[in-house]
């Protein structure tokens, strides 16, 4: 589904990602962890096509595809979605408005009127949001936690086939963890998921299949779950070294 | 109609034109005699003969405003103007009176339908006159009067001259001067004492002509604790010669009355938009202005409030696009006369590809008006480099009691925001049409739903084909 090969990236002539390799299959739960400034924001936004960095060597596939053909916009109709670690405000603009037509771009077959409004409903009852938030404007004003859920939700509405989630667990409290895991888990067999967290209690919800431990823009070590437990306890120190 | 007339032009949907028919077309130019003819052909009293011609010797001798866009002032020739055009003998109280081609006009831009649907009575203005009036039965019957202007002056010569005139005189600049001189069409309307009117009132303004000057007066009471929304739409064909609009619009807002008036303007880039638009408010009277300013070469517009009695609110919300080869020069302007008063002033505009907003305000708070509140906002959006944006906001304070806010920002439209909506299958014109709309939505939310939607549709029209 998603084949990151060798990978380098700089902004501004600054390298920041060097050298990266990952592939993620459908149905899989990748996990990336490191320090603050690791570069998992940037392979994030690099993926998702962010025109502020610049892919120096490397190549990065999408369903078989080389990536860098397709606009942003089309990545997110080809079925790839980023859960921001920090969403814009999108002033002036309805919830209710911007979730019916980014669904209406997103989606091969959108649903309209009542059957959009239905499922909107279901969606929103699964993350025990309340129905005011349509008419609040994109995350303006929003409190931490509820611009994640608002990622989440959209993330549900729009179905993807692999979702990057950005520290979509930082700030949230714990009943709200329980719901967005379950957000998470509901669209994570059918797709690819990258979940960069730094924190091993989301890990209690959703269970992954791989965990990498980024430092310095590479990749250093891959294990299962338990290597984000060990993560935790040991810090980032003791894998210098292989970087 | 033919085919080639309902060809619109570029990006502006309302750019197509009709033949020019006309039962009376005056020669173009002004002078004293033309102004005589205008009068005299509409067989008025004398009185109003005299003010014309006063104000027509006001404007010959009146210099042009000094500020707003110079250079494109003294580019207009007041000689190649029409300043009388007569396209239908009457005023037709029946769509199907009216004649085929400019039935069709109205057709195309929806008036029957939005008359229909959701509106208390409509005039539409043609050139120089109403070609079609008609109020609601209901409104009618409980004395509301809603007339086209040159009708109202027949019929109520003594409210019209009790009124005329008393807001904006004709010596306040030159384009109000040039307006009492040839000033044909607008509406009269007077709502009576304690009368609701729930539906709002619309007139429509359609330019059709070259070179045609359009120099429509309105004049609306609203007499004590009544309450009225009067809505007004423009739009005209796309020619490469200039025409020139020109209008004065008098609100008088008795005790306790409520008058909103709401002004969507999308002429072509063509049309020379210079208005006079002011409003008196009494004892705790609420005036609001809704004023959008999209199209037009030139507009030079800042409607005004004067706080007259103890207790009146002011309600300012503005929005203005300039695109390419556009100046819109907007704002407001709110006198504080009295103790107590209040107002509010939100002004929000969006400058594009080399077009160029201004803000211009006036706040004044009088020596003896005490206990007055004012906030004012003021918010620029520049899409690109080439456009520019500038604010000139003027505050006479003469009463230290006065509470007062002034808030102002210029932004761009932020890389983050553009991904993050891209990154949600938005092409980069949508994102671009979506934040647009949302940073003109304080305004939008405030017009009938029906102008909401259209005014939505057209600026994200505006963004279209135009980012690279
Ligand atoms: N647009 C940019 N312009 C300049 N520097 C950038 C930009 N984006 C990222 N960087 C820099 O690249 C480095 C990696 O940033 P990135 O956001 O990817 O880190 P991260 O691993 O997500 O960190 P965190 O855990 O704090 O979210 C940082 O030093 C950051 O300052
Ligand atoms: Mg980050």
């Amino acid at each position: 589904m998603l084949r990151v090969e060798d990978l380098h990236v700089s902004v501004d002539g600054t390298s920041i990602i060097k050298g990266l390799t990952l592939t993620i299959n459908r149905g899989e739960i990748h996990v990336i962890m490191g320090r603050n400034g690791a570069g998992k924001s940037t392979l994030a936004n690099v993926v998702m096509g962010h025109p502020a960095y610049e892919i120096t060597s490397g190549e990065i596939h999408f369903q078989g595809r080389p990536l860098d053909e397709l606009a942003v916009f089309e990545r997110a109709r080809a079925g790839m979605f980023l859960s921001f670690q920090y969403p814009a405000v999108i002033p002036g603009v309805q919830v209710g408005t911007f979730l019916k037509k980014s669904v209406a771009s997103v989606r091969d077959d959108p649903p309209k009127g009542r059957a959009f409004r239905k499922e909107l409903n279901e969606a929103m009852s699964k993350l025990e949001m309340d129905k005011s938030f349509l008419s609040r404007y994109v995350n303006d004003g929003f409190s931490g936690g509820e611009k994640k859920r608002l990622e989440i939700l959209q993330m549900l509405l729009l179905k993807p086939s692999l979702a990057l989630l950005d520290e979509t667990d930082s700030g949230l409290d714990i009943d709200a963890l329980r719901i967005v895991s379950k957000g998470i888990n509901e669209i994570a067999p059918e797709a690819g998921c990258l979940i960069i967290t730094h924190y091993q209690r989301l890990l209690d919800h959703v269970k992954p299949h791989y965990v990498h431990a980024m430092i310095d823009g590479a990749i250093v070590k891959t294990g299962g779950p338990e290597l984000a437990l060990e993560l935790e306890e040991r810090g980032y120190d003791w894998l210098d070294a292989a970087a | 109609m033919s085919e080639e007339a309902f060809e619109a032009v570029g990006d502006y949907k309302y750019g197509f034109h009709d033949p020019e028919n006309h039962t009376i077309r005056f020669d173009k130019g002004l002078s004293e005699q033309v102004v005589r003819d205008i009068s005299e052909l509409k067989n008025e009293p004398q009185w109003m003969t005299d003010i014309r011609v006063k104000a027509y010797r006001h404007f010959e001798e009146r210099a042009m405003p000094d500020w707003g866009n110079c250079n494109l002032l003294e580019s207009i020739n007041f000689e190649n103007v029409t300043y009388f055009l007569r396209s239908s003998n009457q005023t037709e109280k029946n769509w199907d009176d009216v004649p085929d081609d400019i039935k069709n006009t109205f057709d195309r831009l929806g008036i029957p339908d939005a008359e229909q649907k959701w509106l208390g009575g409509v005039t539409a203005q043609y050139e120089s006159e109403a070609v079609y009036h008609s109020i609601r039965e209901d409104l009618e019957e409980q004395g509301v009067i809603f007339l086209d202007m040159d009708t109202g002056l027949k019929t109520h010569p003594e409210l019209v001259k009790k009124f005329f005139g008393t807001v904006v005189p004709h010596s306040d600049n030159k384009f109000s001067a040039l307006n009492t001189a040839v000033w044909s069409g607008g509406s009269f309307i007077y709502v009576p004492k304690g009368i609701s009117v729930e539906m709002p009132v619309q007139a429509y303004f359609r330019i059709n002509a070259k070179n045609m000057g359009q120099f429509e007066r309105t004049l609306i009471i609203a007499d004590e604790g009544s309450t009225i929304h009067y809505v007004e739409g423009c739009t005209a064909p796309s020619y490469s010669t200039d025409s020139l609009h020109s209008a004065v619009v008098e609100l008088v807002a008795m005790e306790g009355a409520k008058i909103r008036y709401s002004t969507v303007q999308n002429w072509s880039n063509n049309v020379y938009n210079l208005v006079t638009k002011r409003a008196v408010a009494h004892k705790n009277a609420t005036v609001e202005w809704v004023d959008g300013n999209i199209g037009s070469k030139l507009t030079m517009k800042y409607p005004s409030v004067l706080l007259k009695g103890e207790g009146a609110h002011a309600e300012v919300i503005s929005v203005a696009y300039a695109g390419e080869g556009q100046h819109q020069d907007a704002g407001a302007k709110v006198h504080h006369l009295a103790p107590n008063t209040t107002s509010n002033i939100l002004s929000k505009s969006i400058s594009k590809n080399g077009g160029r907003s201004s803000y211009r305000g006036m706040l004044q708070v009088m020596p003896k008006a005490s206990g007055c509140r004012s906030k004012v906002v003021c918010d620029a959006l520049i899409l690109d480099e080439t456009s520019r944006s500038d604010t000139y906001p003027t505050m006479e304070i003469g009463n230290s009691s006065a509470d007062l806010e002034h808030e102002a920002s210029v932004s761009k439209v932020s890389s983050e925001q553009l991904f993050y909506l891209m990154s949600r299958g938005f092409t980069e014109e949508a994102a671009m049409g979506l934040i647009v709309n949302g940073f003109f939505e304080p305004f939008t939310r405030e017009l009938p739903m029906e102008y909401a939607v259209e005014l939505n549709k057209l600026l994200e029209l505006e963004m279209e084909g135009s980012i690279g």
